[in-house]
């Protein structure tokens, strides 16, 4: 990575009308970084990265490449290139043609182009006999392929993805996923990634950029993101969570639900907020004294996640989601719940 | 779709002959009855006549007598091919014309909003209500000398515009102003065909607007604007009525020539004869573009 960033964004706003897409962006992106935005939808995500590519125009706000302010240059005059959701493959054109085509448009011969085309599909994992196939004729996962071959043919200085493997089978899905990071690597580009799905972005980046509501609610590496979320949001955004109200009390956190006391995380002060605890946190109480409050409750549900076993309990109008490794022995008691203070995370809202 | 028409056909217990006779076909030849008479009765039995005709010796009025080849030759012989070769040259160039002319409108009501464009399509289809002679005897009244346009100028400036009728351009503006809707409304739709994101993809890979126009945008709408460009040039090989009114006279395109051996003339075979030539031009044209052209392949379908 170099010192300058190649892409920076300084309090870039964008308004349609009243409705505010995206407040108050700032953010840095270094050379060769796979960083990833992630949010739901209406986060504004897909809103941002149209200006990012100069499909859209910030309404405030400025868009630095390289330190230059490109707010207002044009998509085709920028040296980034997307790939689609859609993928918007051209339809009319072979496997070859849709990815030689960034190449013609810079005129380059049909031989250079040919040669340049093939490489960017082996990169891609394309064979190159499907250089003369039409490009309706190829699968789901062959035209992602496609699509990021013409994406790296034009060899853009920032790679562009707007949630391409959307409508993928899982499997298919985790298998491009991969590839995609190995691409990366491969060529040393910036790639700049959005998806909806915590998941995918946790596999492939370096950082990644949390968005709700139209605002970079986090941003961080994979890893402390999922350690210290910042706020409820972005600790349910994980995944499944328990969410547990509680008010301050003596030094300690009271869940009136529940009826328990529960100790503060550690370094933190009791505020009346909300507890999150992540399933695979919580554990069966079963002989040995707990260290923190303890939920009685009642197992009522179990289910298998490939290699974790879900299971549910019941705790007044509670329900609490407990993870546990499928090979690891099943809870002799399935009623009695805790967790220790520094898997639980405090949140004023 | 035969099997789910099939299912609809209510099959009662009785074993009557009847209902044998309906079960024999499927439901769909059934439902395609009523159309298949009037077609055959109001298309194919007028065109048979024709042809019949054409091979009757001049002047006959029955369609049963001894075949000759003479109306053929005769429109060889009696220089008939000029009004054929004016009728062609009118439907070409009416055709290119109409295609420059729609391509931006189409466009831009691609474009417009929803309400908007509902409006411009409006407009454009009103004229549709009054009789296409009236709205072309208009034109006459408005280009002709001491019409409205050369009245109008030589009373403000007294300067004098003269007739801008009686030419061949005035018979092409009128094909042209008389066809629009049926060049624009398929190109409407073969515009339809393109994509907005592929289009974006274009330029966001580099395209120039000329390039995105003739990579991108013109291959996908092919197959309307190939639609559009048929329909035009099929019926301006008929045309009448431009030649008639703006032209007075100063040319005669076949469909005249076809009208005045059915009526003045009382020459049906001659006319007949005139009309198959035309039907066999109009259809190899069919034939061609359709032959040439995969529209599967140009909407991305083929599989």
């Amino acid at each position: 990575m170099s010192a300058t960033p190649i892409l920076q964004l300084d309090k870039v706003d964008k308004f349609f009308n009243d409705v505010v897409a995206v407040e108050r962006v700032t953010l840095d992106i270094a050379e060769g970084e796979f960083f990833t935005i992630v949010g739901p939808s209406g986060s504004g995500k897909t809103t941002l990265i149209r200006m990012l590519v100069g499909m859209d125009k910030p309404t405030n706000g400025d868009i630095l490449l390289r330190g230059e302010r490109i707010n207002d240059v044009p998509a085709n005059q920028r040296p980034t290139c997307m790939v689609f959701q859609s993928l918007a493959l051209f339809p009319h054109m072979s496997v070859g043609e849709n990815v030689a085509y960034p190449l013609k448009c810079r005129g380059l011969d049909k031989a250079a182009r040919r040669k340049r085309a093939e490489e960017c599909m082996l990169l891609a994992h394309l064979p190159t006999d499907y250089y003369d196939r039409p490009v309706t004729k190829c699968s789901g996962g062959e035209r992602q392929r496609v699509a990021l071959a013409r994406a790296l043919a034009f060899d853009p200085d920032i790679l562009f993805f707007d949630e391409p493997l959307s409508a993928l089978d899982y499997k298919l899905k985790k298998l491009l996923e991969k590839e995609l990071k190995d691409i990366q690597r491969e060529t040393g580009k910036t790639f700049i990634y959005i998806t909806h799905s915590l998941e995918e972005a946790m596999v492939m980046s370096d950082r990644i950029g949390v968005m709700n509501m139209g605002r970079m609610v986090q941003i961080g590496a994979p890893r402390d993101i999922y350690r210290a979320p910042k706020n409820r949001f972005v600790s349910e955004f994980m995944g499944e969570v328990n969410v547990l109200p509680v008010k301050a009390e003596a030094g300690q956190l009271r869940c009136e639900s529940l009826d328990t006391l529960f100790k503060v995380p550690p370094g933190k002060e009791a505020i009346d907020g909300t507890l999150v605890v992540r399933p695979e946190d919580m554990r069966f109480v079963n002989g040995a004294e707990p260290e923190n409050g303890v939920v009685a409750g009642e197992g009522f549900n179990e289910y298998l996640l490939g290699s974790r076993i879900q299971y549910q309990v019941r705790a007044g109008e509670m329900t609490f989601l407990v993870e546990k490794q499928r090979d690891s022995a099943p809870p002799e008691v399935q009623s009695k719940l805790t967790f220790s203070p520094e898997n639980s995370m405090l949140f004023a809202e | 779709m035969t099997e789910a028409l099939d299912m609809v056909v209510p099959v009662p217990q009785t074993k009557s002959q009847g209902i044998a006779l309906i079960k024999l076909l499927p439901a769909g030849f059934w439902a395609a009855l009523p159309i298949l008479a009037l077609l055959i009765l109001g298309f194919l039995a007028p065109l048979l006549m024709v042809l019949l005709f054409s091979f009757m010796p001049r002047g006959s009025f029955s369609p049963f007598g001894i075949p000759t080849l003479e109306n053929y030759i005769d429109i060889f012989t009696q220089k008939f091919y000029i009004s054929f070769g004016w009728s062609l040259f009118l439907a070409a160039i009416s055709t290119f014309l109409l295609m420059i002319v729609s391509y931006p409108l189409a466009v831009a009501i691609k474009k417009a909003a929803p309400k908007r464009a509902l409006i411009l399509t409006l407009l454009i289809v009103a004229p549709l209500f009054v009789a296409e002679n009236i709205r072309l005897q208009g034109w006459v009244f408005f280009l002709d000398k001491a019409g409205v346009l050369d009245g109008s100028v030589k009373h403000m400036t007294g300067f004098e515009i003269g007739s801008l009728v009686t030419n061949v351009p005035a018979i092409v503006f009128g094909i042209v102003y008389i066809y629009l809707p049926f060049m624009l409304f398929p190109m409407i739709m073969g515009l339809a065909n393109v994509p907005p994101d592929v289009k974006e993809a274009a330029a966001d890979m580099g395209a120039t607007k000329w390039q995105m126009f003739r990579d991108i945008e013109l291959p996908l709408a092919a197959p309307g604007i190939l639609i559009g460009s048929l329909l035009c040039f099929v019926i301006s090989l008929g045309a009448f009525s431009e030649s008639k009114f703006l032209g007075k006279g100063v040319l005669v395109t076949i469909a005249q020539d076809i009208e005045s051996a059915f009526t003045f003339g009382q020459n049906w075979p001659r006319g007949s004869a005139l009309s198959v030539l035309v039907i066999l031009l109009a259809g190899s044209a069919v034939f061609l573009a359709m032959r040439k052209i995969d529209l599967e392949k140009m909407l991305g379908r083929s599989q």
